[in-house]
């Protein structure tokens, strides 16, 4: 079986983006909820690992994945009120689901960038990481990713 | 932010035990030096000599797929039957091994390998016979000296039609301690 193999060794992966990540929850989730989230995030990566089509924006891929289980975190966390049931949702959809959706048609870098911002609601600083470049430059990105989604200027081969 | 030995430790562990990787390994050490053991989940895979992993991580991920990871608990029980072999205790092995990388004359030739029993040597020529290729001892030689799993796949029992010890991807000096170590050579 030679398959081709397009992904780094998931052992490279993750040793170079451990401690970026187990940096993000802390800053999030602070100690012992970091450490749970920090092993999850990993095995929701392995699990992704060998379905995924290109090794790009991989730090961008797994600070997603941290992203989505500190919004879980904070969503379990919450008190539950046991007097009023909750009341079930048109589109239940969570927002960040919805910002996926809709900047799936940008380039990559944009995309990130917007998802990471307004989906998570990450820090410039913790976009820089992701995408390996400047807190600046993220915010840069970020925006012109958003005027594109507001002028509808999104190219066919992006989509 | 960096993440301590034991966190590390219990993602490596979590991974091994839920079943989530193409192929796990570890460095293990050996009277004969560091020693890089590779699994999969159907079995033993690859011992390395050079027990480097940035040297091995592409190949075993382009055999075996990309989830390549270091884990204690993906080798456990071939690294407990090594530590037995290399002190005496133990005289055959039993592991599963996955030969998936190598061609279907390779995996007949090193299912024959196998037999040959602790303590022993044979020949190239005469292992060549037994897998229907008598003129074939190059070939069965070649084999040899691609042999992913060696120690539990004894080529070290493999030499020369007249008893020289001919090669080692290990090192000649590793073969003539292996065979110490099973009494087929004097010590």
């Amino acid at each position: 079986m030679e398959a081709t193999v397009t992904v780094p060794p998931f052992e490279s992966f993750y040793v170079e983006h451990r401690d970026v990540v187990l940096g993000f929850l802390r800053r999030r989730l602070g100690g012992q909820a970091a450490e749970d989230a920090f092993q999850e995030t990993f095995l929701r990566a392995l699990r992704a690992y060998d379905r995924l089509d290109h090794g790009e924006h991989l730090r961008a891929w797994v600070l997603t994945i941290a992203a989505r289980l500190v919004i879980d975190t904070s969503r379990r966390s919450k008190p539950v009120s046991h007097e009023l049931p909750e009341v079930p949702v048109e589109d239940g959809r969570p927002a960040y689901a919805q910002i996926e959706h809709l900047a799936g048609g940008l380039p990559p870098t944009e995309r990130a960038a917007v998802v990471l911002r307004y989906a998570y609601d990450l820090a410039y600083d913790d976009i820089a990481l992701a995408l390996d470049s400047t807190p600046e430059a993220a915010r840069q990105a970020a925006s012109s990713g958003v005027r594109r989604l507001r002028a509808g200027r999104i190219h066919d081969r992006y989509a | 932010m960096t993440v301590t030995p034991d966190l590390d430790l219990r993602f490596r562990e979590a991974a091994a035990a839920e079943g989530l990787l193409d192929v796990g390994f570890d460095v293990i050490e050996s009277p004969i030096g560091p020693l890089l053991v590779a699994a999969t989940n159907r079995g033993l895979a690859r011992i390395f000599f050079d027990a480097e992993p940035e040297l091995h991580l592409e190949r075993l991920a382009q055999a075996y797929g990309p989830r390549v990871l270091r884990s204690a608990g993906s080798v456990d029980s071939a690294h407990r039957q090594l530590d037995e072999y290399f002190s005496g205790s133990r005289s055959s092995f039993e592991l599963d091994v996955d030969l998936r990388g190598s061609a279907p004359f390779a995996q007949h030739v090193l299912d024959e390998l196998a037999r040959v029993p602790y303590g022993q040597t044979t020949t190239y020529g005469t292992l060549a016979a037994k897998v229907g290729s008598p003129r074939g001892a190059r070939a069965v030689g070649m084999v040899m000296n691609r042999n992913p799993i060696p120690i539990v796949l004894p080529c070290h029992r493999v030499v020369g039609a007249n008893g020289s010890l001919t090669g080692y991807a290990g090192g000649l000096d590793v073969k003539e301690k292996l065979l110490r170590l099973e009494g087929a050579l004097l010590a």
